[in-house]
C-alpha cells in the first residue's frame, strides 16, 4: 500500500507491472481472441462470397479481350482520326493482319467478334468470315520471292539464329514481333519445335515491311524488296469482306480498344460509345431502361398491395390476446417458412386458364366459360404470386412496431372525445408508420431483386431486370452486360439498405417473430 | 379487440366487416398452400378438382404422384442431392457462424460494424447477383493479391458438389450469425467466469456451460440454414450441373418445362416438413425463454 503511493502515485498489479500496462495487455490479449474466432468465417465470407460479387463489379468494366486479341492494330489506331469517315491507312491493316493471323491461330477472333458484336452488330459475322480466308491472303507471294531469293529464308534452323541475335531483332522490329508471336503458336498449339517448322506468312511479311522501312542487317542475306509487286492488305481484307471498308467498323474497334470500358453500362442503359460519343442505341434495341421501370413500378405494386393486405392483419394479431394471436400467427408463419417453389407451385396452378380459380369464377358464373381471364404469364400473374409471397415480411415487422403502441394512447384520444376512426387515424396509425416503413422496404428490396416467381409466372410482360441477368449468362453469353446490369442492381439495392439501416438498424432484423 | 357491449350499429358493421376481411386475407395466405395438398392426390393428370374429386369418390384420388417421385430416378436423384447438400452446407455454416458470433459479441472487437455488415451480407444481396458472382468466379477461383494481380487456382468449382456446398454455406451464414448473436446478447458473463474461477479451461467453459445455455439460438439459426440451402434454387440453376441438381432445381425446371402433377406431391411433402420445421423452432423458443428466465440477469 505504502509502496504503491511512494512510487509516485503508480498502480502496480501483484506481478509488479504497473497497472495501466497491465489493464492494457489484457484488453488486447481480449481483441486478438476476438478477431481470432472470428478470422475463419470472415475468411470463408470474403472468398466465398464477397470475392465473387467483387469479380462481377470488374468484369462489368472489364475489356482486356479487345487488346489483349489485336494489340497490333489497337497502337496502329492511335493516330487514325474516327472521325474522318474513311477508312485507316495500310500500316493499320498491316497491323490487323498480324494480329488476326495469329488470333484466328487460337481461334479467338470469334471471341473477339462476339464481344464487338455487342457494339456494333454485324462484326461477328465479319470476323467469322474473315477467318475463314485470312490464311489464303496473297501475302504468300512475299514468302515465295523471298525463299526464291536466297534458301537461307526457307530453312527454319537459320530463322531461329536470326531471331535469337540481337542485332537482328533490334533492326527488324515487326519481323521480331511476328516471329515470337509464331513461335508461341508453335509451341503452344502444336507441340512443335520452331526451328523445325517453316514460318508463317504474316512472319514473312513483318520483314518484307521491315525492309520497305529501310532495314538493312549484315548477316541476313540482302534482297533488294522495293521492285516487288506490293500486296495491299486493305484491299486484301475488302477482298475478304467488304464489311472492312466500313469506317464505323474500325471506330467500334478504337472505341474499345481499352483494358477498361463503360459500353456495358452505357448499353445497360440503353446508350451506346460510337465515334460521336455517347449516344442512344437504335428506338429497337432500347428496352433495358423499359425493364429497370418495369422492375421498379412492379415492385411498388406489389409493395403497396402488401401494405394494403399486411396492415389489417398486422393490427388484428398486435390487439388480440396473445394466445389467439399466437395461433393465427401460424397462418403468417406456415407461408413463411414453405418452400418459395411450393407457393410458386401453387399460384401456377390455381392461376392457369383451367385452373382451380377460372374453374371457380366460371362455376359461379362470374366469367363465360369462352372468356377465362388471363392471371398467369403476364403482369397479373407476379404481382399476385409475389405479393403472396412476401406478405409476411410485411406483417412481421409492422407486428412487432405495432406491439408497441400502447393501448393506452387510443384510449386517451377515445376519452377526449375522439371517435374511432380519428383515434386510429391521428393517433395510432402515426405511430405506426415506422413499421410501415420498415416492411416496405424490406419488400421492395426482396422484390426488385426476385428472379424464380417472374420467370415461371411472370410470361414475357411480367418478368423483372433479375430475369435478363440470367437469359445474358446463360443463353446470350454476354457476361459483361450481365454483371453491368447486376452492378446497377447491387447498388440500387445497397442503397436501399442503407436507408432501412438508418432508419430501422439492420441489428434489429428478426426471423420468423 | 372485443366488441363492447355498448357498441352503436355503425361500430358492429365495421367490426364484423374487418374480421370477415381479415379472414379473406388469411384465406388468402393459407389457401394456396392447402389448395395443393387434395390436388396431389388427384388420380388424374389434372391440375383442378375433377368431379369424381368434388363428389369424394374414392375412385378420384390415388397416390400415383407419391408413386411417381419416389420412383423416377431423377427425382430420387434430386432428393439425394438435396438431403447431402444441405446438411453439409448447414454444418459448415453453423461451426464457423456460432464461433464467428461468440467473437462478435465479446465486449471489444475492432471494426464490428464493418464485419457485421461483411457476414450479414449474402442476405442483403439479391441471389440473383451472388448466382451471378459464384458464377463467374468459382469456374475459375483465384486470389486476389495487392500490386501483383489474380492468382489462379488449379481448379473450377462450377458444376461441382463443392461448389454448391461452399455457396449455400455463404448464403447460411448471415442467418446463423443473426440468431446466434441474438441468443448471447442474453447470455450471463458471469457464468464464464464463475466456470473459470473453479478451474475450468476456455475449451471446457464453452462446451459445459456456453453451449447448452446458447444451443436454442444455434440450433434455430441451423435451421435457418438448412431451410436457406435446402429451398435454394437460383445459385444451384447457376453453380451447379444436372449432376448436382436439388429438388427446388428439379421442381422449377419441371414448372418451366413440362408441368407434370408430381410436383404437387414433391409440395406436400416439401409443406409438410415445413410445418415440422415451424414446430420444431417454436418448441425451441418456448425453450429459450424459458431458460432466460432461469438465468439471473
Amino acid at each position: 500500500m505504502t509502496d504503491a503511493t511512494t512510487d509516485a502515485g503508480k498502480l502496480t498489479t501483484a506481478d509488479g507491472q504497473s497497472l495501466k500496462k497491465s489493464l492494457h495487455r489484457a484488453l488486447r490479449r481480449q481483441k486478438v481472441r476476438a478477431l481470432m474466432l472470428i478470422a475463419p468465417l470472415l475468411l470463408f465470407i470474403l472468398l466465398s462470397f464477397i470475392a465473387p460479387i467483387f469479380d462481377m463489379l470488374l468484369r462489368s468494366v472489364e475489356n482486356d479481350i479487345v487488346p489483349d486479341t489485336i494489340p497490333r492494330t489497337i497502337v496502329a489506331l492511335d493516330d487514325w482520326d474516327a472521325t474522318s469517315g474513311e477508312t485507316p491507312g495500310e500500316e493499320v491493316f498491316a497491323a490487323f493482319y498480324t494480329d488476326f493471323a495469329i488470333a484466328e491461330e487460337y481461334k479467338s477472333h470469334t471471341r473477339l467478334g462476339s464481344r464487338l458484336n455487342y457494339e456494333l452488330t454485324g462484326i461477328s459475322s465479319l470476323f467469322r468470315s474473315t477467318g475463314r480466308k485470312v490464311g489464303k491472303f496473297e501475302t504468300e507471294s512475299y514468302t515465295e520471292q523471298f525463299t526464291a531469293a536466297d534458301a537461307a529464308f526457307a530453312d527454319p534452323a537459320q530463322w531461329a539464329a536470326w531471331m535469337a541475335d540481337d542485332a537482328v531483332r533490334a533492326a527488324l522490329p515487326q519481323t521480331a514481333d511476328a516471329y515470337d508471336a509464331w513461335s508461341k503458336i508453335v509451341v503452344d498449339l502444336n507441340n512443335d519445335v520452331p526451328s523445325e517448322e517453316d514460318p508463317a506468312d504474316f512472319v514473312y511479311t513483318g520483314l518484307y515491311n521491315d525492309l520497305m522501312a529501310g532495314a538493312s542487317v549484315a548477316s541476313i542475306p540482302s534482297v533488294d524488296v522495293s521492285g516487288w509487286e506490293p500486296v495491299s492488305l486493305r484491299e486484301q481484307f475488302i477482298d475478304a469482306n467488304d464489311g472492312w471498308a466500313d469506317p464505323a467498323v474500325w471506330a467500334t474497334i478504337k472505341t474499345y480498344g481499352g483494358d477498361y470500358t463503360s459500353g456495358y453500362f452505357l448499353n445497360s442503359v440503353d446508350m451506346q460509345l460510337s465515334g460521336e460519343g455517347v449516344t442512344q442505341r437504335p428506338e429497337d434495341e432500347r428496352i433495358y431502361i423499359t425493364l429497370f421501370v418495369r422492375t421498379i413500378i412492379l415492385s411498388i405494386v406489389i409493395t403497396g398491395s402488401c401494405i394494403l393486405l399486411g396492415y389489417p392483419i398486422a393490427f388484428l394479431l398486435a390487439n388480440l390476446p396473445l394466445r389467439s394471436a399466437n395461433v393465427l400467427m401460424i397462418l403468417v408463419l406456415l407461408p413463411f417458412w414453405t418452400s418459395l417453389l411450393v407457393r410458386t407451385s401453387a399460384w401456377k396452378v390455381l392461376l392457369q386458364n383451367q385452373g382451380v380459380i377460372n374453374d371457380i369464377l366460371v362455376w359461379l358464373h362470374v366469367i363465360a366459360d369462352d372468356n377465362r381471364l388471363e392471371l398467369i404469364n403476364n403482369a397479373t400473374g407476379t404481382i399476385i404470386a409475389m405479393t403472396h409471397i412476401l406478405l409476411p415480411f410485411m406483417i412481421l415487422p409492422l407486428y412487432s412496431v405495432m406491439k408497441t403502441i400502447s393501448p393506452s394512447y387510443v384510449r386517451a384520444a377515445k376519452s377526449m372525445g375522439a371517435n374511432d376512426w380519428t383515434a386510429f387515424w391521428r393517433v395510432y396509425f402515426p405511430n405506426s408508420v415506422p413499421g410501415i416503413g420498415a416492411g416496405s422496404i424490406l419488400v421492395f428490396i426482396l422484390s426488385i431483386g426476385y428472379y424464380i416467381t417472374p420467370e415461371l409466372v411472370g410470361g414475357t410482360k411480367g418478368v423483372f431486370i433479375s430475369n435478363r441477368i440470367a437469359y445474358h449468362i446463360s443463353s446470350s453469353l454476354n457476361w459483361g452486360l450481365a454483371a453491368a446490369l447486376g452492378s446497377i442492381l447491387l447498388i440500387l439495392v445497397l442503397a436501399l439498405y442503407w436507408l432501412y439501416d438508418r432508419i430501422v438498424g439492420i441489428d434489429n432484423v428478426k426471423l420468423g417473430g | 379487440m372485443a366488441l363492447p357491449a355498448y357498441a352503436s350499429t355503425a361500430q358492429r358493421v365495421w367490426h364484423y366487416s374487418y374480421r370477415t376481411i381479415c379472414g379473406l386475407i388469411f384465406f388468402f395466405l393459407i389457401a394456396p398452400i392447402l389448395v395443393i395438398i387434395p390436388l396431389s392426390f388427384n388420380a388424374q393428370d389434372f391440375f383442378t378438382f375433377t368431379p369424381e374429386m368434388l363428389r369424394l369418390d374414392p375412385a378420384g384420388y390415388s397416390l400415383k404422384h407419391y408413386n411417381d417421385f419416389f420412383s423416377n430416378s431423377d427425382w430420387q436423384l434430386a432428393l439425394k442431392n438435396s438431403l447431402q447438400i444441405a446438411p453439409i452446407a448447414t454444418l459448415v455454416s453453423v461451426s464457423l457462424g456460432t464461433l464467428a458470433a461468440i467473437g462478435l459479441s465479446q465486449s471489444h472487437v475492432p471494426g464490428r460494424r464493418a464485419i457485421m455488415a461483411v457476414m450479414i451480407s449474402p442476405m442483403i444481396v439479391p441471389l440473383i447477383i451472388s448466382a451471378t458472382g459464384m458464377y463467374f468466379f468459382y469456374s475459375n477461383p483465384y486470389i486476389p493479391v495487392p500490386f501483383y494481380g489474380k492468382v489462379y487456382l488449379p481448379f473450377t468449382l462450377t458444376g461441382t458438389r463443392a461448389g454448391v456446398i461452399l455457396a449455400h454455406a455463404a448464403l447460411g451464414i448471415p442467418f446463423v450469425i443473426i440468431t446466434v448473436t441474438a441468443t448471447l446478447v442474453g447470455f450471463d458473463r458471469s457464468l464464464t467466469r464463475a466456470s473459470a474461477m473453479m478451474g475450468a479451461n476456455p475449451v471446457t467453459t464453452f462446451f459445459r456451460v456456453q453451449m447448452p445455455l446458447i444451443l436454442p439460438g444455434v440450433i434455430s439459426g441451423a435451421l435457418f440454414a438448412f431451410i436457406t440451402s435446402f429451398d435454394e434454387v437460383v445459385v444451384v440453376l447457376f453453380v451447379g450441373s444436372a449432376q448436382q441438381k436439388t429438388l427446388p432445381w428439379q421442381m422449377f425446371i419441371g414448372l418451366r418445362e413440362q408441368i407434370s402433377p408430381t410436383i404437387l406431391a414433391v409440395a406436400t411433402i416439401l409443406v409438410v416438413l415445413s410445418i415440422m420445421l415451424l414446430t420444431t423452432l417454436e418448441l425451441l423458443r418456448r425453450r429459450s425463454e424459458r431458460l432466460r428466465g432461469m438465468s439471473p440477469g
